[in-house]
């Protein structure tokens, strides 16, 4: 049985102008222990399908549709009190920023025990061990120090080690990380990464890793997803992904990557911006972007194909004009 | 614990600018002082107000010591019905502090409660609440007071008021000014509600009350220190008020505000001291607790500078 399967789930926010669609049709599933990445830009819809699995959207935006089975039990119908038992307990969450997840006011100590205080019935000296335990298995320096300090006592890359300790405490067996490492520097970056990949290695959890930044999501996960408002455009293994993207939209994330440039050019981009929710385009949502747009892009929403074992919606797909353009370009040169 | 608490407080950037505030330093010695005497005006106090065997109607309107007709016994002097002045002042200002503190208490109670549910919950509750606030900040508090504790005195009789006047007038100025703690812990909540910590604990599965309580009250402290110093001042005022409007405190058991009261009648007939020496001890007081609160609020509030 799958970990977690999403299925045509739509969240909606309503408002005076209309309902805007936040996510429309997504779907992907997770075997236990595996990882998956959910890449796009900001606004694709990416952190809304985070919380739509914690069932946390908050008002005025809701679940229109769809159903979330983890374990096999849909998310979308439990009572709050269930859904409570859920979060933090068989799925937790990392948030991007350490500076701001954690409570300034309270002390690590505090702030971790409360998890398993939700969860469990616990006595503090236990609650406190746990708590120890975990920052050893987090390799965070003198725990028994960390644990009596505040937040701000400690630094960037020690607070996400917190964070992640965190959503270890209650052996949750699916861990959703957004942007675990965007508001870290690049060699802390790469630290809490590869301590994250350890520690779900070793106890088996699912990760959903949410990034804009395809090389991290490369390093870390087996399958990706790309979103562009608010839909799946293209989803399949990340080598698959990387190498043969089919969507004009992840070959273009792929060549923006600084990696894809020549010494002394400009760097790739993909010219204009993501619509908003309230004017996405008729058609495909990413074609007056798009530098393969056909006539009926700007018409019809592209169906999924599969093309190998990747899952892709554009009217371009498997037609001779794919491949990756970008990449080819550099070949020549 | 205690002695590494203590020794974090010594080290807080709250104690560094207090011992560089000579006004705060001052305010609060004064105030420090108000509290111990009038607290153990039992024991400080030469005289029993309250014990009419010590009083003797023969010692009425003494003037103070330093004044030709003083009398040694009486420091400050005696009021109409011959009781000593300071001693009536200690035990005056110790029922003043006393109903102070805990209409405040109330008031923080109320307030905090309702500012938290309607600033966490908003949509129509918080609206709801919001203009119930207003509702009640649209009334004077001196008013509300002043219509309760007469109909209270007209139903149920002076003397059954007497006896309850503490309990009384703590519950209509705690009733009465619960809407400024709401209104300042709602605005707070608001703005902490959106911070991404508020998230992370929904995420770890808290319910309401546990995020309410524990993460975001805490959050929300130092605005809510800053309104109690002036609060406590402003409710020593109203009960002083009330009071010398003769709905406070009885005579019996003055408070600083029925002494004013009480003396008031004698003031052109030249016993100034009477109205005049406890106005100054409330004013003191009330004007410490305020300067201590600006204090505190200039501290607290990092992005409000004073050159």
């Amino acid at each position: 049985m799958a970990l977690l399967e999403v299925r045509n789930l739509d969240v909606t926010f309503a408002s005076w102008g209309g309902n805007l669609v936040a996510l429309r049709d997504v779907s992907f599933s997770l075997e236990p222990g595996e990882r998956l990445g959910i890449v796009g830009e900001s606004g694709a819809g990416k952190s809304v399908a985070a919380f739509a699995i914690l069932n946390l959207i908050s008002r005025p935006g809701y679940i229109s549709g769809g159903e979330i089975l983890f374990e096999g039990q849909d998310l979308t119908q439990l009572s709050p009190q269930e859904m409570r038992s859920i979060r933090g307990n068989r799925i937790s969450m990392i948030f991007q920023d350490p500076m701001m997840t954690l409570n300034p006011v309270l002390t690590v100590g505090v702030q971790m025990t409360e998890v398993l205080h939700a969860h469990r019935e616990i006595s503090a000296e236990e609650a406190r061990s746990r708590a120890l335990q975990t920052l050893t298995r987090v390799h965070i320096s003198s725990p028994e120090k960390r644990f009596d300090q505040y937040p701000h006592e400690l630094s960037g890359g020690m607070r996400q080690r917190v964070v992640i300790a965190t959503a270890l405490l209650t052996e949750s067996s699916l861990i959703i990380a957004d942007e675990p490492t965007t508001a870290l520097d690049v060699t802390i970056q790469a630290e809490i990464m590869d301590l994250l990949l350890e520690l779900c290695e070793l106890n088996n959890v699912g990760l959903i890793l949410i990034t804009h930044d395809l090389s991290v999501i490369s390093q870390v996960s087996q399958h990706a997803i790309v979103m562009y408002a608010g839909r799946v455009v293209e989803a399949g293994p990340i080598w698959e992904i990387v190498n043969n993207a089919q969507h004009p939209y992840t070959q273009g994330l792929i060549g923006a990557l600084p990696q894809q440039t020549t010494p002394g050019k400009r760097l790739n981009q993909i010219r204009g911006v993501m619509p908003s929710l309230s004017n996405i385009p008729e058609g495909c949502a990413f074609n007056p972007r798009c530098q393969l747009v056909m006539e009926v892009c700007r018409t019809s929403v592209p169906t999924y194909t599969n093309i190998g074992s990747t899952r892709v919606a554009c009217h371009a797909a498997g037609s001779a004009q794919t491949g990756n353009p970008l990449s080819l370009e550099h070949n020549k040169t | 614990m205690i002695a590494s608490a203590w020794r974090r407080f010594l080290g807080s950037y709250l104690f560094f600018s207090f011992r560089r505030d000579r006004i705060a330093i001052l305010s609060f010695v004064v105030l420090c002082t108000f509290f111990l005497a009038s607290f153990s005006a039992s024991l400080l106090a030469p005289f029993d107000p309250y014990d009419p065997i010590q009083i003797d109607i023969m010692d009425s309107e003494i003037p103070p010591v330093w004044m030709e007709e003083g009398d040694q016994r009486f420091l400050l002097g005696t009021d109409a019905q011959g009781r000593d002045l300071l001693s009536t002042i200690l035990y005056g200002s110790r029922i003043s502090i006393t109903i102070g503190i805990f209409a405040v208490l109330l008031q923080a109670f109320l307030g905090i409660s309702i500012g938290l549910v309607s600033g966490y919950f908003g949509g129509r509750l918080d609206n709801f609440l919001m203009r119930l606030a207003d509702i009640q900040l649209s009334f004077s508090t001196l008013m509300v007071a002043i219509i309760f504790l007469a109909v209270f005195q007209a139903l149920f009789g002076t003397e059954l008021y007497e006896k309850l006047a503490i309990v009384m007038l703590i519950l209509v100025i705690g009733i009465a000014e619960w809407p400024h703690y709401a209104r300042t812990v709602r605005a707070n909540v608001l703005a902490e509600k959106k911070k991404e910590y508020v998230d992370a604990v929904r995420v770890i599965g808290l319910g309401s009350l546990r995020i309410m309580f524990k993460h975001i009250l805490p959050n929300t402290l130092s605005p809510i220190l800053v309104i109690s110093t002036v609060q406590i001042a402003n409710a020593i005022v109203s009960e002083a008020a009330l009071s010398f409007l003769g709905l406070g405190m009885p005579v019996t058991k003055p408070s600083l505000g029925s002494l004013i009261n009480s003396g008031f009648e004698f003031i052109f007939s030249g016993s100034w001291w009477i109205t005049i020496i406890p106005g100054v001890v409330l004013v003191v007081l009330v004007l410490v607790m305020n300067l201590l609160g600006d204090f505190l609020r200039d501290v607290m509030n990092p992005k409000l500078y004073k050159d």
